[in-house]
Protein backbone atom coordinates (compact mmCIF):
# COMPACT_ATOMS: atom_id res chain seq x y z
CA UNK A 1 0.00 0.00 0.00
CA UNK A 2 1.40 3.37 -1.01
CA UNK A 3 0.52 5.84 1.53
CA UNK A 4 2.32 9.25 2.10
CA UNK A 5 1.79 11.53 5.08
CA UNK A 6 2.72 15.06 5.35
CA UNK A 7 2.69 17.80 8.18
CA UNK A 8 2.20 21.62 7.20
CA UNK A 9 2.88 23.61 9.81
CA UNK A 10 3.52 27.47 11.13
CA UNK A 11 1.20 30.13 13.03
CA UNK A 12 -2.20 31.10 12.49
CA UNK A 13 -2.79 33.38 9.93
CA UNK A 14 -0.09 32.18 7.26
CA UNK A 15 -2.44 30.01 4.77
CA UNK A 16 -1.02 26.79 6.19
CA UNK A 17 -4.68 25.41 6.14
CA UNK A 18 -5.15 26.90 2.65
CA UNK A 19 -2.06 25.14 1.31
CA UNK A 20 -3.17 21.87 3.31
CA UNK A 21 -6.57 22.07 1.56
CA UNK A 22 -4.75 22.93 -1.77
CA UNK A 23 -2.39 19.71 -0.98
CA UNK A 24 -5.05 18.05 -0.61
CA UNK A 25 -7.43 19.27 -3.60
CA UNK A 26 -4.29 18.10 -5.79
CA UNK A 27 -3.63 14.86 -4.86
CA UNK A 28 -7.51 13.99 -4.91
CA UNK A 29 -9.34 16.02 -7.48
CA UNK A 30 -6.25 16.59 -10.14
CA UNK A 31 -3.90 13.23 -9.33
CA UNK A 32 -7.07 10.92 -8.50
CA UNK A 33 -5.93 9.41 -5.55
CA UNK A 34 -7.24 9.86 -1.91
CA UNK A 35 -6.67 12.40 0.17
CA UNK A 36 -7.27 13.40 3.73
CA UNK A 37 -6.82 16.93 5.01
CA UNK A 38 -7.11 17.03 9.07
CA UNK A 39 -6.34 19.93 11.20
CA UNK A 40 -5.28 20.93 14.71
CA UNK A 41 -8.97 22.75 15.16
CA UNK A 42 -8.58 24.71 18.14
CA UNK A 43 -8.19 28.23 20.43
CA UNK A 44 -4.16 27.82 19.47
CA UNK A 45 -5.20 27.93 15.77
CA UNK A 46 -5.70 31.86 16.41
CA UNK A 47 -1.69 33.29 16.20
CA UNK A 48 -0.43 29.80 18.02
CA UNK A 49 1.31 27.41 16.13
CA UNK A 50 -0.82 25.69 13.29
CA UNK A 51 -1.10 22.21 11.88
CA UNK A 52 -2.47 20.81 8.71
CA UNK A 53 -2.20 17.03 8.54
CA UNK A 54 -2.43 14.91 5.08
CA UNK A 55 -2.73 11.45 4.06
CA UNK A 56 -2.32 10.54 0.60
CA UNK A 57 -3.15 7.00 -0.48
CA UNK A 58 -4.37 4.75 -3.12
CA UNK A 59 -6.98 3.08 -0.67
CA UNK A 60 -10.76 4.61 0.00
CA UNK A 61 -11.55 5.67 3.69
CA UNK A 62 -8.08 5.06 4.83
CA UNK A 63 -7.18 5.84 8.99
CA UNK A 64 -7.29 9.28 8.36
CA UNK A 65 -4.32 10.63 10.53
CA UNK A 66 -0.69 10.89 10.50
CA UNK A 67 1.69 8.58 12.43
CA UNK A 68 4.75 8.20 10.42
CA UNK A 69 4.91 11.38 8.11
CA UNK A 70 7.66 11.49 5.37
CA UNK A 71 7.41 14.95 4.95
CA UNK A 72 7.09 17.93 7.29
CA UNK A 73 7.14 21.76 6.56
CA UNK A 74 7.65 24.38 9.29
CA UNK A 75 7.57 28.09 8.71
CA UNK A 76 7.63 29.90 12.14
CA UNK A 77 10.14 28.40 14.93
CA UNK A 78 7.64 27.46 17.36
CA UNK A 79 6.26 25.21 14.65
CA UNK A 80 9.58 23.63 13.76
CA UNK A 81 10.43 23.07 17.50
CA UNK A 82 7.03 21.16 17.74
CA UNK A 83 6.86 19.23 14.88
CA UNK A 84 10.08 18.92 12.91
CA UNK A 85 12.75 18.93 15.39
CA UNK A 86 11.88 15.57 16.60
CA UNK A 87 11.76 14.34 13.20
CA UNK A 88 14.79 11.40 12.87
CA UNK A 89 16.48 11.32 9.26
CA UNK A 90 14.37 9.61 7.43
CA UNK A 91 12.04 12.43 7.77
CA UNK A 92 12.03 15.58 4.78
CA UNK A 93 12.04 18.57 6.99
CA UNK A 94 11.43 21.93 5.11
CA UNK A 95 12.11 24.81 6.61
CA UNK A 96 11.08 28.67 5.75
CA UNK A 97 14.62 30.11 6.31
CA UNK A 98 13.47 33.39 6.79
CA UNK A 99 11.82 32.53 9.94
CA UNK A 100 13.11 29.12 11.13
CA UNK A 101 16.37 28.15 12.17
CA UNK A 102 17.11 24.82 12.72
CA UNK A 103 18.90 23.03 15.37
CA UNK A 104 22.05 21.85 15.02
CA UNK A 105 21.34 18.08 14.59
CA UNK A 106 19.18 18.62 11.41
CA UNK A 107 20.94 21.71 10.54
CA UNK A 108 23.08 20.30 7.44
CA UNK A 109 20.10 17.92 6.04
CA UNK A 110 17.09 20.20 6.21
CA UNK A 111 15.28 21.69 2.76
CA UNK A 112 14.96 25.55 3.11
CA UNK A 113 13.53 28.30 1.26
CA UNK A 114 13.32 31.75 1.67
CA UNK A 115 9.54 31.80 1.25
CA UNK A 116 8.29 34.96 3.25
CA UNK A 117 11.31 36.82 1.64
CA UNK A 118 10.28 35.55 -1.80
CA UNK A 119 6.67 36.50 -1.36
CA UNK A 120 8.15 40.02 -0.03
CA UNK A 121 9.87 40.34 -3.85
CA UNK A 122 6.26 39.08 -5.11
CA UNK A 123 4.58 42.04 -3.28
CA UNK A 124 2.57 40.38 -0.79
CA UNK A 125 4.10 38.38 1.84
CA UNK A 126 0.74 36.51 1.99
CA UNK A 127 1.62 34.24 -0.78
CA UNK A 128 4.39 32.88 1.31
CA UNK A 129 2.42 29.60 1.47
CA UNK A 130 2.47 28.62 -2.18
CA UNK A 131 6.12 29.68 -2.32
CA UNK A 132 6.51 26.65 -0.21
CA UNK A 133 3.89 25.04 -1.67
CA UNK A 134 5.85 25.13 -5.05
CA UNK A 135 9.17 24.08 -3.22
CA UNK A 136 7.40 20.94 -1.56
CA UNK A 137 6.54 19.97 -5.06
CA UNK A 138 9.64 20.26 -6.59
CA UNK A 139 11.45 18.54 -3.44
CA UNK A 140 8.99 16.06 -2.65
CA UNK A 141 6.79 14.07 -4.95
CA UNK A 142 4.03 14.51 -2.72
CA UNK A 143 2.15 14.91 -6.05
CA UNK A 144 2.27 16.16 -9.64
CA UNK A 145 3.41 19.70 -10.45
CA UNK A 146 0.17 19.53 -13.18
CA UNK A 147 -1.70 18.59 -9.72
CA UNK A 148 -0.58 21.06 -7.56
CA UNK A 149 -0.54 24.12 -9.97
CA UNK A 150 -4.12 23.19 -10.72
CA UNK A 151 -4.86 23.21 -7.06
CA UNK A 152 -3.53 26.48 -6.50
CA UNK A 153 -5.20 28.11 -9.66
CA UNK A 154 -8.52 26.59 -8.20
CA UNK A 155 -8.20 27.88 -4.76
CA UNK A 156 -6.77 31.14 -4.97
CA UNK A 157 -9.08 34.50 -5.32
CA UNK A 158 -10.21 35.67 -8.14
CA UNK A 159 -7.88 38.65 -9.79
CA UNK A 160 -4.87 36.81 -7.60
CA UNK A 161 -3.81 34.24 -10.18
CA UNK A 162 -0.93 35.54 -11.84
CA UNK A 163 0.72 36.83 -8.71
CA UNK A 164 0.08 32.71 -6.98
CA UNK A 165 1.28 31.57 -10.29
CA UNK A 166 4.57 33.07 -9.93
CA UNK A 167 4.80 32.53 -6.38
CA UNK A 168 4.37 28.94 -7.08
CA UNK A 169 7.19 28.81 -10.13
CA UNK A 170 9.50 30.72 -8.01
CA UNK A 171 9.29 27.95 -5.17
CA UNK A 172 9.09 25.68 -7.65
CA UNK A 173 12.22 26.50 -8.84
CA UNK A 174 13.88 27.17 -5.65
CA UNK A 175 13.25 23.57 -4.47
CA UNK A 176 14.88 22.18 -8.29
CA UNK A 177 17.73 23.92 -7.21
CA UNK A 178 18.21 22.65 -3.99
CA UNK A 179 18.02 19.17 -5.32
CA UNK A 180 21.03 20.34 -8.34
CA UNK A 181 23.15 21.33 -5.42
CA UNK A 182 22.26 18.42 -3.03
CA UNK A 183 23.79 15.83 -5.99
CA UNK A 184 26.21 18.14 -6.69
CA UNK A 185 27.71 17.95 -2.77
CA UNK A 186 27.57 14.16 -2.96
CA UNK B 1 -22.77 24.24 -11.23
CA UNK B 2 -25.79 23.12 -13.16
CA UNK B 3 -28.83 25.30 -13.81
CA UNK B 4 -30.70 24.60 -11.04
CA UNK B 5 -28.16 25.54 -8.61
CA UNK B 6 -27.06 21.69 -7.50
CA UNK B 7 -22.71 21.33 -7.27
CA UNK B 8 -21.52 18.64 -9.95
CA UNK B 9 -18.34 17.36 -9.92
CA UNK B 10 -15.48 16.46 -7.51
CA UNK B 11 -14.85 18.17 -4.69
CA UNK B 12 -12.37 18.16 -1.70
CA UNK B 13 -14.42 19.57 1.25
CA UNK B 14 -14.79 18.99 4.86
CA UNK B 15 -17.77 16.50 6.43
CA UNK B 16 -19.82 19.61 7.63
CA UNK B 17 -20.08 21.39 4.15
CA UNK B 18 -20.61 17.69 2.11
CA UNK B 19 -23.61 17.85 4.66
CA UNK B 20 -25.21 21.29 3.52
CA UNK B 21 -24.87 20.34 -0.15
CA UNK B 22 -26.21 16.35 0.47
CA UNK B 23 -29.08 18.91 2.13
CA UNK B 24 -29.18 21.10 -0.67
CA UNK B 25 -29.38 17.60 -3.84
CA UNK B 26 -32.50 16.35 -1.65
CA UNK B 27 -34.41 19.17 -1.50
CA UNK B 28 -33.97 20.96 1.60
CA UNK B 29 -34.93 24.55 1.02
CA UNK B 30 -35.31 25.48 4.84
CA UNK B 31 -32.68 25.62 7.43
CA UNK B 32 -33.01 27.34 10.71
CA UNK B 33 -29.95 27.32 13.07
CA UNK B 34 -27.59 28.72 15.75
CA UNK B 35 -24.11 28.38 15.29
CA UNK B 36 -21.98 26.14 17.34
CA UNK B 37 -18.67 24.50 17.05
CA UNK B 38 -17.80 21.75 15.56
CA UNK B 39 -21.67 22.05 13.34
CA UNK B 40 -20.88 25.81 12.06
CA UNK B 41 -19.63 25.00 9.18
CA UNK B 42 -22.84 23.52 8.19
CA UNK B 43 -24.85 26.17 8.72
CA UNK B 44 -22.44 28.64 6.99
CA UNK B 45 -22.72 26.49 4.25
CA UNK B 46 -26.88 26.69 4.06
CA UNK B 47 -26.16 30.59 4.49
CA UNK B 48 -24.64 30.58 1.41
CA UNK B 49 -26.40 28.13 -0.75
CA UNK B 50 -30.12 28.53 0.13
CA UNK B 51 -30.56 31.93 -1.17
CA UNK B 52 -28.24 30.66 -4.52
CA UNK B 53 -31.25 27.57 -4.81
CA UNK B 54 -34.22 30.07 -3.77
CA UNK B 55 -33.87 28.38 0.19
CA UNK B 56 -34.37 30.19 3.26
CA UNK B 57 -31.92 30.72 5.98
CA UNK B 58 -32.54 31.68 9.58
CA UNK B 59 -30.30 32.28 12.31
CA UNK B 60 -32.37 31.53 15.50
CA UNK B 61 -32.03 32.94 18.58
CA UNK B 62 -31.06 29.43 20.10
CA UNK B 63 -31.39 25.50 19.51
CA UNK B 64 -34.56 25.52 21.27
CA UNK B 65 -36.08 27.95 18.44
CA UNK B 66 -33.64 26.30 15.64
CA UNK B 67 -35.57 22.62 15.88
CA UNK B 68 -39.03 24.68 16.62
CA UNK B 69 -38.83 26.27 13.19
CA UNK B 70 -37.71 23.31 11.13
CA UNK B 71 -41.07 21.93 12.32
CA UNK B 72 -43.06 24.93 11.25
CA UNK B 73 -40.91 24.49 8.04
CA UNK B 74 -41.85 21.39 6.90
CA UNK B 75 -45.55 21.61 7.81
CA UNK B 76 -45.11 24.72 5.57
CA UNK B 77 -44.43 22.05 3.19
CA UNK B 78 -40.44 22.54 2.73
CA UNK B 79 -38.09 20.34 3.43
CA UNK B 80 -36.35 21.33 6.52
CA UNK B 81 -33.08 21.14 8.57
CA UNK B 82 -30.85 22.20 11.29
CA UNK B 83 -27.77 21.31 12.71
CA UNK B 84 -25.69 21.31 15.97
CA UNK B 85 -23.47 19.64 18.56
CA UNK B 86 -23.12 19.02 22.25
CA UNK B 87 -24.99 21.58 24.45
CA UNK B 88 -27.60 22.68 21.72
CA UNK B 89 -28.55 18.65 20.97
CA UNK B 90 -29.63 18.71 24.26
CA UNK B 91 -31.85 22.15 23.90
CA UNK B 92 -33.37 20.58 20.91
CA UNK B 93 -34.41 17.59 22.58
CA UNK B 94 -37.79 18.49 23.62
CA UNK B 95 -39.06 19.60 19.96
CA UNK B 96 -37.22 16.47 18.74
CA UNK B 97 -39.79 15.10 20.89
CA UNK B 98 -42.71 17.44 19.43
CA UNK B 99 -41.45 16.69 15.74
CA UNK B 100 -41.61 12.15 16.39
CA UNK B 101 -45.20 13.18 17.79
CA UNK B 102 -46.38 15.31 15.03
CA UNK B 103 -44.68 12.95 12.73
CA UNK B 104 -42.67 15.66 11.14
CA UNK B 105 -40.29 14.98 8.78
CA UNK B 106 -36.83 17.15 9.17
CA UNK B 107 -33.54 16.27 9.43
CA UNK B 108 -31.31 16.97 12.65
CA UNK B 109 -26.92 16.49 12.28
CA UNK B 110 -25.30 17.10 15.23
CA UNK B 111 -21.43 16.75 14.78
CA UNK B 112 -20.84 15.72 18.06
CA UNK B 113 -18.40 17.12 20.71
CA UNK B 114 -16.75 15.66 23.92
CA UNK B 115 -19.10 16.67 26.53
CA UNK B 116 -21.07 16.65 29.11
CA UNK B 117 -21.58 20.59 29.42
CA UNK B 118 -19.31 22.00 27.27
CA UNK B 119 -16.45 19.84 27.16
CA UNK B 120 -13.90 19.96 24.70
CA UNK B 121 -15.66 22.08 21.79
CA UNK B 122 -13.61 21.79 19.38
CA UNK B 123 -12.75 18.18 19.51
CA UNK B 124 -14.30 14.82 19.06
CA UNK B 125 -16.20 12.41 20.69
CA UNK B 126 -19.86 9.84 20.22
CA UNK B 127 -21.06 10.39 23.66
CA UNK B 128 -24.58 11.62 22.37
CA UNK B 129 -25.70 8.15 20.95
CA UNK B 130 -27.94 7.00 23.92
CA UNK B 131 -29.30 10.64 23.97
CA UNK B 132 -30.13 10.04 19.78
CA UNK B 133 -32.04 7.55 21.46
CA UNK B 134 -33.76 8.24 24.43
CA UNK B 135 -33.70 12.30 24.53
CA UNK B 136 -36.57 13.53 24.58
CA UNK B 137 -39.29 11.91 26.79
CA UNK B 138 -41.77 9.43 26.41
CA UNK B 139 -41.75 6.52 24.21
CA UNK B 140 -40.95 7.04 20.05
CA UNK B 141 -38.89 5.62 17.58
CA UNK B 142 -35.70 7.14 16.46
CA UNK B 143 -34.05 6.80 12.46
CA UNK B 144 -29.86 7.60 13.71
CA UNK B 145 -27.31 7.65 11.01
CA UNK B 146 -23.44 7.92 12.20
CA UNK B 147 -21.45 8.30 8.23
CA UNK B 148 -18.39 7.61 8.59
CA UNK B 149 -16.65 10.02 5.78
CA UNK B 150 -17.41 13.25 4.06
CA UNK B 151 -18.45 11.41 0.79
CA UNK B 152 -20.79 9.77 3.17
CA UNK B 153 -22.06 12.89 4.86
CA UNK B 154 -23.15 13.89 1.79
CA UNK B 155 -24.45 10.47 0.88
CA UNK B 156 -26.11 9.81 4.27
CA UNK B 157 -27.62 13.26 4.45
CA UNK B 158 -29.60 12.69 1.47
CA UNK B 159 -30.58 9.30 3.07
CA UNK B 160 -31.97 11.09 6.23
CA UNK B 161 -34.05 12.80 4.30
CA UNK B 162 -35.35 10.23 2.33
CA UNK B 163 -36.05 8.37 5.44
CA UNK B 164 -37.37 11.54 7.15
CA UNK B 165 -40.23 11.88 4.54
CA UNK B 166 -41.10 8.14 3.65
CA UNK B 167 -41.69 7.73 7.58
CA UNK B 168 -42.75 10.80 8.61
CA UNK B 169 -40.21 11.41 11.48
CA UNK B 170 -36.77 13.30 12.27
CA UNK B 171 -33.99 11.82 11.31
CA UNK B 172 -30.85 11.93 12.78
CA UNK B 173 -27.39 12.77 11.59
CA UNK B 174 -25.20 11.45 14.06
CA UNK B 175 -21.59 12.47 13.27
CA UNK B 176 -18.81 13.69 14.90
CA UNK B 177 -16.18 16.46 15.33
CA UNK B 178 -13.44 13.85 13.33
CA UNK B 179 -15.40 13.63 10.24
CA UNK B 180 -16.98 17.33 10.40
CA UNK B 181 -13.77 18.88 9.98
CA UNK B 182 -12.07 15.83 7.97
CA UNK B 183 -11.59 17.18 4.18
CA UNK B 184 -11.58 14.21 1.28
CA UNK B 185 -12.78 14.10 -2.18
CA UNK B 186 -16.57 14.18 -2.42
CA UNK B 187 -17.92 13.30 -5.56
CA UNK B 188 -21.72 14.86 -6.25
CA UNK B 189 -23.62 13.32 -9.12
CA UNK B 190 -26.04 14.70 -11.18
CA UNK B 191 -29.54 15.17 -9.92
CA UNK B 192 -31.28 12.38 -12.40
CA UNK B 193 -28.66 10.25 -10.53
CA UNK B 194 -30.06 10.78 -7.14
CA UNK B 195 -33.05 9.23 -5.75
CA UNK B 196 -35.42 11.46 -3.61
CA UNK B 197 -38.18 10.04 -1.64
CA UNK B 198 -41.11 12.65 -2.20
CA UNK B 199 -43.30 14.17 0.89
CA UNK B 200 -46.80 11.27 0.94
CA UNK B 201 -49.14 13.92 -0.38
CA UNK B 202 -52.61 12.61 0.30
CA UNK B 203 -54.61 10.93 -2.15
CA UNK B 204 -58.12 11.48 -0.85
CA UNK B 205 -60.31 14.50 -1.82
CA UNK B 206 -60.03 17.49 0.43
CA UNK B 207 -62.67 16.88 2.96
CA UNK B 208 -62.17 13.30 3.31
CA UNK B 209 -58.04 13.78 4.93
CA UNK B 210 -57.37 12.57 8.12
CA UNK B 211 -54.09 13.81 9.09
CA UNK B 212 -53.10 11.09 10.96
CA UNK B 213 -54.75 8.45 9.30
CA UNK B 214 -51.97 5.74 8.45
CA UNK B 215 -51.49 3.69 4.99
CA UNK B 216 -50.60 0.25 5.43
CA UNK B 217 -47.08 0.74 6.47
CA UNK B 218 -47.94 2.87 9.82
CA UNK B 219 -47.26 6.45 8.05
CA UNK B 220 -49.61 8.35 7.16
CA UNK B 221 -49.63 10.98 4.03
CA UNK B 222 -49.22 14.62 4.83
CA UNK B 223 -51.02 17.15 3.79
CA UNK B 224 -48.97 20.64 3.76
CA UNK B 225 -50.45 24.10 4.83
CA UNK B 226 -51.76 25.87 2.11
CA UNK B 227 -53.58 22.96 -0.06
CA UNK B 228 -56.33 22.65 0.79
CA UNK B 229 -56.19 20.08 3.54
CA UNK B 230 -57.54 21.00 6.87
CA UNK B 231 -54.85 19.49 10.04
CA UNK B 232 -54.57 20.41 13.53
CA UNK B 233 -51.00 19.17 15.02
CA UNK B 234 -50.22 19.25 18.76
CA UNK B 235 -47.95 17.72 21.05
CA UNK B 236 -51.17 16.28 22.95
CA UNK B 237 -52.16 12.50 22.17
CA UNK B 238 -54.50 12.76 19.46
CA UNK B 239 -56.89 11.09 16.99
CA UNK B 240 -56.66 10.27 13.82
CA UNK B 241 -57.77 14.18 13.55
CA UNK B 242 -55.45 15.33 15.03
CA UNK B 243 -57.57 16.59 17.94
CA UNK B 244 -56.68 15.80 21.52
CA UNK B 245 -57.79 12.86 22.71
CA UNK B 246 -56.67 12.27 26.88
CA UNK B 247 -57.52 8.54 27.33
CA UNK B 248 -55.13 5.52 27.45
CA UNK B 249 -56.96 3.88 24.30
CA UNK B 250 -55.90 6.88 22.30
CA UNK B 251 -52.31 7.00 24.07
CA UNK B 252 -52.05 2.94 23.01
CA UNK B 253 -53.07 3.58 19.52
CA UNK B 254 -51.32 6.41 18.93
CA UNK B 255 -47.89 5.46 20.67
CA UNK B 256 -47.68 2.18 19.47
CA UNK B 257 -47.69 3.38 16.06
CA UNK B 258 -45.17 5.73 16.11
CA UNK B 259 -43.01 2.89 17.62
CA UNK B 260 -43.91 0.09 14.97
CA UNK B 261 -43.79 2.88 11.42
CA UNK B 262 -39.90 2.37 13.08
CA UNK B 263 -39.81 -0.73 14.48
CA UNK B 264 -42.12 -3.19 11.93
CA UNK B 265 -40.03 -1.29 9.17
CA UNK B 266 -36.27 -1.83 10.29
CA UNK B 267 -35.46 -3.73 7.51
CA UNK B 268 -35.82 -1.35 5.02
CA UNK B 269 -34.38 1.33 7.22
CA UNK B 270 -31.26 -0.19 8.84
CA UNK B 271 -27.93 0.35 6.68
CA UNK B 272 -25.06 -2.10 7.64
CA UNK B 273 -21.58 -2.58 5.85
CA UNK B 274 -19.98 -6.24 6.23
CA UNK B 275 -17.06 -7.50 5.85
CA UNK B 276 -15.52 -10.87 6.50
CA UNK B 277 -18.13 -12.07 9.02
CA UNK B 278 -18.47 -15.52 7.70
CA UNK B 279 -15.71 -17.97 9.79
CA UNK B 280 -14.91 -14.85 12.14
CA UNK B 281 -14.02 -15.62 15.66
CA UNK B 282 -14.56 -12.31 16.49
CA UNK B 283 -16.74 -8.92 14.74
CA UNK B 284 -15.67 -5.34 15.64
CA UNK B 285 -18.71 -3.95 15.57
CA UNK B 286 -18.57 0.19 15.42
CA UNK B 287 -19.81 3.39 13.70
CA UNK B 288 -18.83 6.90 12.57
CA UNK B 289 -15.30 7.43 12.61
CA UNK B 290 -14.29 4.76 15.37
CA UNK B 291 -15.47 2.25 12.61
CA UNK B 292 -12.72 3.90 10.34
CA UNK B 293 -10.32 3.74 13.38
CA UNK B 294 -10.68 0.35 13.65
CA UNK B 295 -9.98 -0.63 10.47
CA UNK B 296 -6.29 -0.39 11.13
CA UNK B 297 -6.56 -2.62 13.73
CA UNK B 298 -8.79 -4.96 11.66
CA UNK B 299 -6.01 -5.41 9.24
CA UNK B 300 -3.43 -5.95 11.41
CA UNK B 301 -5.13 -8.07 13.64
CA UNK B 302 -5.59 -10.50 10.11
CA UNK B 303 -1.67 -10.01 9.64
CA UNK B 304 -1.52 -11.38 13.26
CA UNK B 305 -3.51 -14.78 11.15
CA UNK B 306 -7.03 -13.31 13.61
CA UNK B 307 -9.97 -14.59 12.01
CA UNK B 308 -11.92 -10.94 12.33
CA UNK B 309 -15.21 -9.64 10.60
CA UNK B 310 -16.58 -6.24 10.38
CA UNK B 311 -19.97 -5.09 11.34
CA UNK B 312 -20.52 -1.11 10.41
CA UNK B 313 -23.56 0.23 11.59
CA UNK B 314 -24.04 2.82 9.46
CA UNK B 315 -27.63 3.19 10.40
CA UNK B 316 -27.17 2.81 14.70
CA UNK B 317 -31.00 3.72 15.51
CA UNK B 318 -33.14 0.91 14.65
CA UNK B 319 -30.45 -1.02 15.89
CA UNK B 320 -29.76 -4.07 14.24
CA UNK B 321 -30.99 -6.87 16.59
CA UNK B 322 -31.56 -9.79 14.28
CA UNK B 323 -27.96 -9.65 12.53
CA UNK B 324 -26.31 -9.22 15.96
CA UNK B 325 -28.15 -12.07 17.13
CA UNK B 326 -27.28 -14.23 14.30
CA UNK B 327 -23.52 -12.91 14.34
CA UNK B 328 -23.13 -13.75 18.16
CA UNK B 329 -24.18 -17.97 17.35
CA UNK B 330 -21.17 -17.83 14.99
CA UNK B 331 -17.96 -16.14 16.96
CA UNK B 332 -16.31 -15.97 19.97
CA UNK B 333 -16.82 -11.88 20.92
CA UNK B 334 -17.87 -8.56 19.54
CA UNK B 335 -15.36 -5.89 19.93
CA UNK B 336 -16.85 -2.61 20.11
CA UNK B 337 -14.65 0.58 19.96
CA UNK B 338 -16.73 3.55 20.36
CA UNK B 339 -15.64 7.39 21.90
CA UNK B 340 -17.64 7.20 25.07
CA UNK B 341 -17.85 4.63 28.01
CA UNK B 342 -19.95 1.99 26.55
CA UNK B 343 -23.64 3.17 25.08
CA UNK B 344 -23.90 1.02 21.99
CA UNK B 345 -21.87 -1.87 23.22
CA UNK B 346 -25.06 -2.05 25.95
CA UNK B 347 -27.33 -2.97 23.03
CA UNK B 348 -24.89 -4.94 21.36
CA UNK B 349 -24.53 -6.93 24.37
CA UNK B 350 -28.22 -6.85 24.86
CA UNK B 351 -28.54 -8.53 21.36
CA UNK B 352 -25.87 -11.51 22.27
CA UNK B 353 -26.84 -12.64 24.88
CA UNK B 354 -24.40 -14.16 26.06
CA UNK B 355 -23.94 -16.58 22.98
CA UNK B 356 -20.43 -14.08 23.00
CA UNK B 357 -18.45 -12.01 24.49
CA UNK B 358 -18.85 -8.46 24.26
CA UNK B 359 -15.56 -6.34 25.31
CA UNK B 360 -16.27 -2.44 25.34
CA UNK B 361 -13.10 -0.01 23.90
CA UNK B 362 -14.08 2.82 25.64
CA UNK B 363 -12.65 6.22 24.79
CA UNK B 364 -13.73 9.46 26.59
CA UNK B 365 -12.99 11.54 23.16
CA UNK B 366 -10.97 14.56 22.97
CA UNK B 367 -9.24 12.34 20.37
CA UNK B 368 -9.71 8.37 18.44
CA UNK B 369 -8.74 5.23 19.63
CA UNK B 370 -5.50 4.35 19.32
CA UNK B 371 -6.00 1.80 17.06
CA UNK B 372 -3.31 -0.62 19.13
CA UNK B 373 -5.91 -0.74 22.12
CA UNK B 374 -8.79 -1.93 19.55
CA UNK B 375 -5.87 -4.73 17.97
CA UNK B 376 -5.59 -5.59 21.96
CA UNK B 377 -9.56 -5.97 22.54
CA UNK B 378 -9.09 -8.30 19.42
CA UNK B 379 -6.68 -10.18 20.32
CA UNK B 380 -8.56 -10.75 23.76
CA UNK B 381 -11.46 -11.74 22.02
CA UNK B 382 -10.20 -13.92 20.26
CA UNK B 383 -9.00 -16.12 22.44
Amino acid sequence: MNRKELRLSGFGGQGIVLAGLIVGKAASIFDGKNATFTQAYGPEARGGSCSAQLVITDEAAAYPYISNPSVVVAMSQEAYTKYAAPMGEEVQVIIDEDLVKPNKAQESRVLKVPATGIAKELGRSAVANIVMLGFLTAVSKITSVDAMKKAVLDSVPKGTEELNTNAFNRGYECGKERIKDMGAKK
Amino acid sequence: MSRDGQLVGEFFMNGDVASAEGAICAGCRFFAGYPITPATEVAERMAERLPEVGGTFIQMEDEIASMAAILGGSWGGVKSMTSTSGPGFSLMMENLGLGAMTETPCVVVNIQRAGPSTGLPTLTQQGDMMQARWGSHGLYGTIAIAPSSPQEMFELTITAFNLSEKYRTPVLIMSDESVGHMSEKVVIPPMEQIEIFPRRKPTVPVDEYLPFKADADLVPPMGNAGEGYRFHVTGLTHDERGYPDMTAEAQDKLVRRLLDKIELNKDDIIILEEDGIDGAEVVVCSYGISARVALLAVKAAREEGIKVGILRLVTVWPFPDQKIKEIAKKIRAFVVPELNAGQVVLEVERCAGGAAETILVPHMGGAVHDPDVILEAIRKGSK
